[in-house]
């Protein structure tokens, strides 16, 4: 942490998440290698890749939970590598995880107040008096969740301990909580895991609908390609550590890069063959 | 300008008063004898404790066996401060100790909103920085409180004897609570940062270390009235039971809005999942210190309470063996539920120490030891979650908000989220 200072960006637009070539070593494993990225406010990026690509350990590194071996992470211009998760939080980074994280014997309420405690605006001493203060702060922002609540339409299950939500509505409790921190980037952990086509394309609406009313940057990892590809704007794609490929879903699609990470050597051939057939047939 | 104040409120604190009066009631008319009315404060002693263990396992979910030595610190430092007074009239230790908890509790507090502006400042140099402060405000204390102290006793024989006497006693119980919550600072702060086994081993090593230097205080160091190994006798016994209730009274409307506080939440949350309440920006680290002082200063507090009930004491009965018995308390009463804490413990009072001492026949007490672990086993095949499990009394119950009206339109802008299913072009595509 010698420099703080923001490298200057081509643009002039200051980048939400600048990172610059990070590496993470586990023993003799380099899980990550010199990767690089550069969100820009109000950006929605996916990052895919297969199994073991790297992409959590990527999200585990911006949150502060891993340490990284080599390279940089700026958020707004700050550079957080080395920082606390809970510090780089208060940054307004936010994040779901890929095996659902609540706090599972909460209420539902409770589960998204957390989220509150570092601006509740009463002291230790008002906690323990209930005094006015206390209430009166503790009141507004039980509203305030209550709000997130029914945006996520979950208001009617505050009572419920949160392990007794069905999946999906705890996926949904789990974006929602994020949210609560009042953050300006989003690190959403595979949202669609085990959810039906049904549910998986109401949650990309409801990832779109978030991003205008809250005025997010959103980073996603997903393997849903479905939802990748429909709500991207930009896509980085992963293996083993490595980026292998940036561009629009268009430009992923036909990336023959992109083809043999997920299907192996050869397939690219193979498919440039099908869509080539395709095309003759149709024609 | 006056609220209403809630119904289960009025209920709460009408029926601690009842409870008061009537074992207040039957131990002045000797109903209670002298061996059932200790029973009684020790109950209430024991409460105290274990509702302090509680907020550090039930509710923070940090395994901790070093409450007992927090307890031996408040009994130690209450029943030499009362010891001195009643026997020579001599305030030095009083002011010593008042001094010295102070300015170490002020420039904890202090050093806390300083240091918590560094980021990333590891734990070992901020403990270093805690213990040399501590160690030289508890030197300048011992000048003061060597200095002032004739003064303050002079103030407090000025006053009527009785006065002085319960004065000196509750700021000694104060004092021995304060203390214990800054060892335990002091303490906490490098060990909490191990995992939960390995901490519960190292506070384990923490009452053991209390007790050996208990049996050794008269010797080395030079508390020539502690007496070391052969037992603390002289102390005043001040503990009515008007004092053991008020204790466990302050004790539980303490932690209970403690609980139901965003900071009590966020001690939750470390129990739930420390990653994910990092990732929501709790301070894990901070949030178990938190607790831990906490739960170690009702331990002091407790420790000091117990201290003159009986007049005695004794480096064995801070036995580490011992400190098994509020984590058998909470357990049966149901980790994380504050009215299976203090049922059990007048339980295990009533029926453990006082029943099945008299049931038993004479030379067959110590067969309560075997009775302890067969309940224990018992509960944990029948009742996992504890006797009571999760209920807790209406007072100390969480009072969920209403449910807010959201009109028409607003809950439609807004419902994307919904899982219901969707819309159906999406579905025959």
């Amino acid at each position: 942490m010698s420099d703080k200072s923001m490298p200057s960006s081509q643009d002039g637009r200051q980048s939400i998440l600048e990172i610059q070539e990070l590496s993470i070593q586990f023993g003799g494993l380099r899980a990550v290698n010199n990767f690089d990225l550069s969100l820009k406010p109000h950006a929605l990026q996916g990052l895919i890749g297969p199994n073991g690509a790297g992409k959590t350990t990527v999200f585990n590194m911006i949150t502060g939970v891993y340490l990284p071996t080599a390279g940089r992470i700026f958020i707004k211009g700050l550079e957080v590598t080395g920082l606390e998760p809970h510090e780089i939080n208060h940054l307004g980074v936010a994040r779901t995880f890929q095996n659902i994280r609540l706090f599972p014997s909460l209420t539902v309420l409770d589960n998204v107040r957390i989220a509150y405690h570092t601006h509740a605006g009463y002291s230790f001493v008002d906690g323990v008096l209930h005094n006015a203060r206390f209430q009166h702060k503790e009141r507004e922002l039980t509203e305030k969740a209550q709000d997130f609540l029914a945006v996520f339409n979950l208001q009617d299950r505050q009572g419920w301990v949160a392990r007794n939500l069905p999946y999906g509505e705890q996926r949904r409790l789990e974006i929602a909580r994020a949210l609560a921190a009042e953050p300006q980037l989003l690190l959403l952990d595979e949202p669609a895991a085990g959810m039906n086509p049904a549910e998986s394309s109401s949650l990309m609406e409801l990832i779109h609908f978030i991003r205008e009313r809250f005025d997010l940057t959103i980073l996603l990892i997903e393997h849903q390609m479905r939802v990748v590809m429909g709500i991207c704007e930009t896509i980085t794609v992963m293996d083993f550590g490595e980026v292998i490929a940036r561009g629009t879903p268009q430009e992923i699609q036909s990336n023959p890069k992109v083809i043999e990470a997920y299907l192996g050597p050869g397939a690219a051939a193979l498919s440039e063959k099908f869509r080539r057939k395709k095309v003759s047939e149709a024609s | 300008m006056f609220k209403k104040i809630p119904r289960t409120n009025l209920l709460f604190f009408g029926g601690a008063l009842l409870v008061f009066l009537v074992v207040q009631i039957a131990i002045s008319t000797n109903i209670l004898n002298d061996f059932w009315s200790t029973i009684i404060r020790i109950g209430g002693v024991m409460a105290i404790v274990s509702l302090g263990l509680n907020l550090i396992y039930g509710f923070n979910g940090q395994f901790s066996l070093g409450q007992w030595g927090f307890y031996a610190i408040g009994a130690y430092t209450a029943a030499d401060i009362t010891y001195r007074w009643n026997d020579s009239y001599e305030a030095t230790a009083l002011s010593i100790l008042l001094i010295g908890v102070l300015l170490v509790g002020g420039s904890i507090v202090y050093l806390r909103s300083l240091l918590g502006k560094i980021r990333g400042l590891d734990a070992l140099s901020a403990f270093t920085m805690y213990f040399l402060t501590t160690l030289i405000l508890g030197v300048l204390a011992v000048y003061l409180g060597q200095l002032v102290g004739p003064y303050v006793a002079g103030l407090l024989l000025a006053l009527p004897a009785d006065v002085s006497q319960q004065l000196v006693f509750v700021l000694a119980v104060i004092i021995g609570g304060i203390l214990a919550a800054e060892v335990s600072f002091l303490f906490g702060l490098p060990v909490l940062t191990l995992g939960s086994d390995y901490f519960g081993i190292a506070t384990l090593g923490f009452t053991i270390i209390v007790k050996v230097l208990l049996d050794n205080s008269d010797t080395m160091f030079g508390f020539a009235e502690m007496k070391g190994a052969r037992g603390m006798v002289g102390i005043p016994k001040l503990t009515t039971w008007f004092w053991v209730f008020l204790g466990l009274l302050i004790v539980v409307v303490v932690m209970r809005n403690l609980l139901h506080s965003s900071y009590g939440r966020a001690v939750v949350s470390v129990r739930e999942d420390e990653i994910a309440g990092k990732a929501m920006g709790v301070d894990v680290a901070e949030y178990k210190i938190l607790a831990f002082v906490i739960g170690s200063f009702f331990a002091g507090l407790a420790g000091g309470l117990y201290a003159h009930i009986n007049g005695f004491l004794h480096p064995s009965s801070f036995n580490f063996i011992r400190s098994f018995d509020p984590m058998i308390i909470i357990v049966l009463g149901g980790l994380g539920s504050m009215t299976g804490t203090l049922l059990a413990s007048f339980t295990w009072a009533l029926l453990l120490e006082g029943v099945l001492r008299l049931v038993l026949p004479q030379g067959f007490e110590t067969w309560r030891f075997v009775v302890y672990p067969l309940l224990l086993l018992l509960i944990m095949l029948v009742r996992p979650s504890g006797l009571l499990g999760t209920y807790e009394l209406p007072f100390l119950r969480q009072v969920l908000p209403p449910l807010k009206a959201f009109s028409k339109s607003n809950s439609n802008s807004a419902n994307p989220g919904s899982g219901n299913p969707a819309p159906v072009q999406e579905a025959t595509k």
